[in-house]
């Protein structure tokens, strides 16, 4: 994702003069950025986008103000997050690959992933996931199994879905079929890939 | 029939009245900052709950397709605290936010200089932010809290059309139906208003800028009053027509004038993520 493809997805809110203005303004004067990214949705509107497919109007428009910050963009990002509603939080979530920060915002994955809140879960296993350690990434996407998020949303599952990884969900998987209960297709399927064997009764073995 | 629940403590609720609420034809709600019976002592405990109510809440009551708006405010009970006085810097941040539709509950309870101060104060917030105002009424010394409430608010400036005088009665009605403000009425099971003296008081005032609440909280009160209450018109002979518009387009009229009440997709099933129920979220 970059911010260019996001500003063409945007030439057709329902008022561009507003987002172009807030993008300069940003730019110029960053302590403005609350007020707007608090308004963006209202101004600009939530529905989703089909390109970009997987962002709504909303997260598009919050991650781009957050793109035009001049300098200091994990300090304001933070507080944004810190700050923000659901919606805001989640277009945070979704903006932090984009911005020059490092690694330096992993601390918001790590509270957006303790929620139960399955839209910040989702949005916190996006591109910047990366920078998450590999036991808190494995205990995300064991959440994500766990409250029903598709795993489509992890970003590079199967390059980093481990054999430790595997251990967790079959055991997961035993539990639900003791329940008489079962994991999500797209859990079984990744199990199947990691080799640990499609069945529960072998997964519960495994 | 579809009920708006314009004043109900969702915070104080279980899981199993947002489904009861549901069945019952309850689809959106407004959800006021108060008092949680246990009084705060620090701003930060208002920081956790107000973000609550513009994020927690909202998700919980989406799960099962209730939709959850808030108000945002300094309640009159803690206003007098001055642990918890500098909430009042705190809002400006909060009256900012997609999910708060008014300022609220503002008021009075004991009547105190302080409590005077802190609702003129929000008064003006809500002015300055171009949000209504839900104010509370008091539960002693009724009559003259009300009107001193009104007074308070006709010297705000703030329009009349834009505020929600709530917890209303038989006697306080009176005071209230020629002034512009909207009447609130908070439908309990034993004390403030029944369903069958609501639709005595709907028979004498008519339905226009009337609304009808639970109220429900952490005391003794019941989500399913709202729809008691429309039950309740229908049999005494009202139309379903007027159960509608003291039930839905009343709070949506009132709540609408913040330009923030976001019913859109009401009737879609409950929320989805990529096809997938969340309602299996936390097992």
């Amino acid at each position: 994702m970059t911010p260019d493809r996001l500003r063409a997805a945007l030439r057709g809110v329902p008022d561009p003069r507003w987002l172009d203005a807030a993008l300069r303004r940003v730019a110029t004067e960053p302590t403005a950025i609350p007020r707007l990214f608090a308004t963006a949705a209202r101004r600009c509107g939530r529905e989703p986008l089909a390109e970009p497919p997987g962002w709504t109007v909303d997260e598009a428009a919050r991650a781009l103000l957050l793109t035009a910050l001049p300098a200091d963009h994990a300090v304001l990002a933070d507080a944004l997050y810190r700050q923000g509603d659901a919606a805001e939080k989640r277009a945070v979530l979704r903006a932090l690959p984009l911005l020059p920060i490092g690694a330096e915002c992993v601390p918001l994955l790590h509270d957006a992933i303790r929620t139960n809140d399955t839209r910040l879960i989702a949005a916190a296993l996006g591109p910047y996931a990366r920078h998450l350690e590999q036991p808190a990434w494995r205990q995300a996407v064991l959440k994500c199994v766990f409250t029903g998020v598709p795993l489509a949303v992890v970003d590079d599952l199967d390059g980093r879905a481990d054999g430790e990884l595997a251990t967790m969900l079959a055991a997961l998987a035993a539990e639900r079929h003791a329940a008489g209960r079962t994991i999500p297709a797209d859990a079984t399927d990744l199990l199947r890939r990691l080799g640990a064997g499609s069945h529960p009764t072998t997964a519960r073995e495994a | 029939m579809r009920i708006f629940d314009p004043h109900i403590h969702m915070t104080s609720r279980t899981t199993d009245d947002y489904e009861r609420m549901a069945a019952a034809g309850v689809r959106a709600v407004v959800e006021p900052a108060f008092w949680l019976g246990q009084p705060r002592t620090s701003v930060d405990s208002f920081v956790d709950y107000f973000d609550s109510l513009i994020g927690w809440e909202p998700f919980r009551a989406g799960q099962f397709g209730v939709r959850h708006h808030a108000t945002v405010a300094l309640n009159p009970k803690e206003a007098n605290d001055p642990r918890c006085r500098p909430v009042l810097d705190l809002l400006p941040r909060y009256l900012d936010k997609d999910g708060v539709v008014a300022v609220g509950e503002i008021g009075y309870d004991s009547m105190t200089p302080a409590e005077d101060a802190a609702l003129a104060g929000q008064l003006a917030l809500a002015v300055g932010h171009d949000l209504p105002a839900l104010v509370h009424t008091p539960h002693r010394d009724k009559a003259r809290g009300v009107e001193r409430t009104l007074a308070v608010v006709a010297e705000s400036g703030i329009d009349p059309g834009r505020v929600l005088v709530d917890h209303l009665n038989e006697v306080t009605v009176k005071l209230v139906r020629d002034t512009g403000c909207w009447l609130g009425f908070s439908i309990y099971p034993e004390t403030k208003m029944s369903p069958p003296r609501m639709v005595e008081l709907l028979k004498t005032y008519g339905t226009e800028r009337m609304l009808v609440n639970s109220a429900a909280d952490w005391g003794r009160s019941d989500p399913l009053l709202t729809r008691a209450t429309g039950e309740a018109m229908l049999l005494a002979g009202f139309g379903e027509d007027d159960v509608d518009r003291v039930l839905w387009r009343n709070p949506v009229e009132f709540y609408g004038q913040s330009g923030r009440l976001d019913l859109t997709d009401l009737d879609a099933a409950a929320p989805t993520f990529a096809g997938n129920s969340i309602l299996r979220g936390g097992e």
